[in-house]
């Protein structure tokens, strides 16, 4: 394998880093909302894919579209119904909530679909590749890192140019004179963690079509996420994206040199950013 | 009837009673300017209208509604808007995404919208795409006032809105509200600048540690009336 197909495998993979952290990165920059139970809402998104695959037979795409609305509504119900009462001055209420909604889950997993490790079958699509000079490109990779993409500009088109967008920036700067602009500020962070909802139902779909996935696995995609979202810099979605890039090829580098460094190298350079720029590559002007 | 209305309006913070049965009537196309010292119970009056402070003790009515159980939307909502003290303005948003956001819970039907804003404040036009709490405190106000405007409110609450600001300034906010009114909008003014209170005021009343003190058309009060009931003693 040579360096420049080691680099272009791990931008790829930071795309997957990325659909994990957007969500997260969506919810903290309009509540200060640090949400311990992204990782476990990952995984029971792949789940529902997975039982929409086999349940119904439908293709995992028209699936993941399926599970879109259900997973907004399941977002917005949970911000509007839990978690906006623990928001407040102090942090630990929604950190105690989450956490427990992530035990919650783990182990509601676990009786519904056993410990059994699954994966959802994209068919043909798994093995397709580009062959572009001397490097070979995935299709599923690639369509994983370009759906990122896609993700980052979508939340920026919402953040930056609808009215929307405007109202979550508001609440997240004053939520007493944002309601004076009749904004509920309750409904804009349940609306906003349906969004998030919506970006964790993209990553489940390709998190469970390319790899295997179990109940117990969320948390280990809550610290990549958290990982890429600090890295960027809190709140900033393109920062997010290159968060999870540094990651993802950190990751690559690393097992390239030793396979068994792989995951420590991706800790080590997110440790490494922390040094050089406590508030990440990309911090936003206004926190 | 009075448009707007406060019955025995009483109000606390925790054990300190910040209003003590304050009775104010607002009419159709009326401009009132409240006025009073610092900790005369203004701004927790404004407050306690638009919904900031919800159920205290008393009435507060709205073409003849019960409106003080309301929440700061459901106030707009109705048409009554407030321009906060200290001006509020979002930072992370720039002047124009300031002044719209100000409809983003009603758009009353009327003269008010983003290019009348600008034709009001020309000087907004200008900085429209610069972060709205870049601008200097006048302009920053005039934000304030504009973000209220859009939404073609039928009462704008105006909380000190010459605090802080250079004489000039006041002056050339203040001449924006002959303007406002001619819209038909109904404005409540509270203000511890006299002077320009009273100049655009149809009736005024007085504030001092939480009663109202003194009513009257600005004509029919006297300096010495007007200095009594804001200080409590007769000026010399």
């Amino acid at each position: 394998m040579s360096w420049l197909d080691t680099i272009i495998q791990g931008i790829l993979l930071g795309g997957l880093y990325a659909l994990f952290a957007a969500g997260l990165s969506l919810v903290f920059g309009i509540m200060r909302l640090v949400n311990l139970a992204h990782g476990d809402l990952i995984v029971l998104a792949a789940f529902l894919v997975l039982l929409l695959v086999s349940a119904l037979g439908l293709n995992p795409f028209a699936a993941a579209a399926v599970a879109l609305p259900v997973m907004f509504a399941l977002g917005w119900a949970l911000q509007f119904l839990v978690l906006n009462r623990t928001l407040g001055n102090d942090i630990l209420p929604p950190l105690l909530v989450t956490f427990g909604l992530s035990v919650v889950i783990q182990n509601g997993l676990l009786e519904g679909f056993s410990a059994d490790s699954r994966r959802i079958s994209v068919g043909a699509l798994e093995t397709a590749s580009l062959k572009i000079g001397p490097v070979s490109i995935g299709a599923m990779p690639l369509l994983t890192f370009l759906s990122a993409v896609g993700v980052i500009v979508a939340l920026n088109l919402v953040f930056y140019r609808t009215p929307l967008g405007r109202a979550f920036r508001a609440t997240s700067d004053d939520s007493a004179t944002a309601g004076l602009m009749g904004i509920r500020a309750e409904r804009i962070f349940a609306t906003a963690t349906g969004l998030a909802m919506m970006v964790v139902t993209i990553a489940a779909l390709y998190l469970g079509t390319r790899a295997n996935f179990d109940p117990t696995m969320g948390p280990a995609r809550l610290i990549y996420a958290f990982e890429a979202v600090i890295i960027g810099g809190l709140g900033s979605f393109w920062g997010t994206l290159a968060g999870g890039i540094i990651i993802g090829v950190a990751q690559t580098v690393g097992a390239a040199i030793n396979p068994e460094w792989q995951i420590l190298a991706g800790h080590i350079a997110f440790l490494l950013v922390l040094v050089v720029r406590p508030r990440g590559l990309f911090p936003r002007a206004v926190d | 009837m009075a448009l707007l209305e406060t019955h025995g309006l009483t109000a606390f913070y925790g054990d300190f009673q910040a209003l003590f049965g304050v009775d104010i009537t607002l009419n159709e196309s009326e401009t009132v300017a409240v006025i009073g010292a610092n900790g005369a119970g203004k701004s927790t009056l404004l407050r306690s209208i638009s919904g900031l402070i919800r159920n205290v003790p008393g009435h507060i009515r709205f073409d003849g509604g019960e409106i003080g159980a309301l929440a700061a939307p459901d106030v707009l909502q109705l048409g009554i808007t407030m321009v906060p003290e200290g001006r509020r303005l979002f930072p992370s948003l720039s002047v124009e995404e300031n002044l719209l956001i100000g409809k983003y819970g009603r758009v009353g039907n009327g003269a008010w919208s983003l290019d009348t804003i600008y034709d009001l404040f020309p000087v907004l036009k200008e900085h429209r795409h610069r972060p709205g709490t870049a601008l200097s405190g006048g302009q920053q106000q005039m934000v304030a006032i504009g973000r209220a405007l859009i939404s073609n409110p039928r009462v704008l609450l105006c909380d000190e809105v010459s605090l802080g600001l250079a004489p000039v300034v006041v002056r050339d906010i203040y001449a924006a509200f002959p303007k406002i009114r001619a819209t038909g909008a109904s404005i409540v003014i509270i203000e511890q600048d006299i002077g320009q209170a009273l100049k655009v005021a149809d009736r005024v009343y007085c504030m001092m540690e939480g009663r109202v003190t003194l009513t009257g058309a600005p004509t029919t009060l006297s300096r010495e009336d007007i200095h009594a009931a804001y200080f409590g003693a007769h000026a010399r």
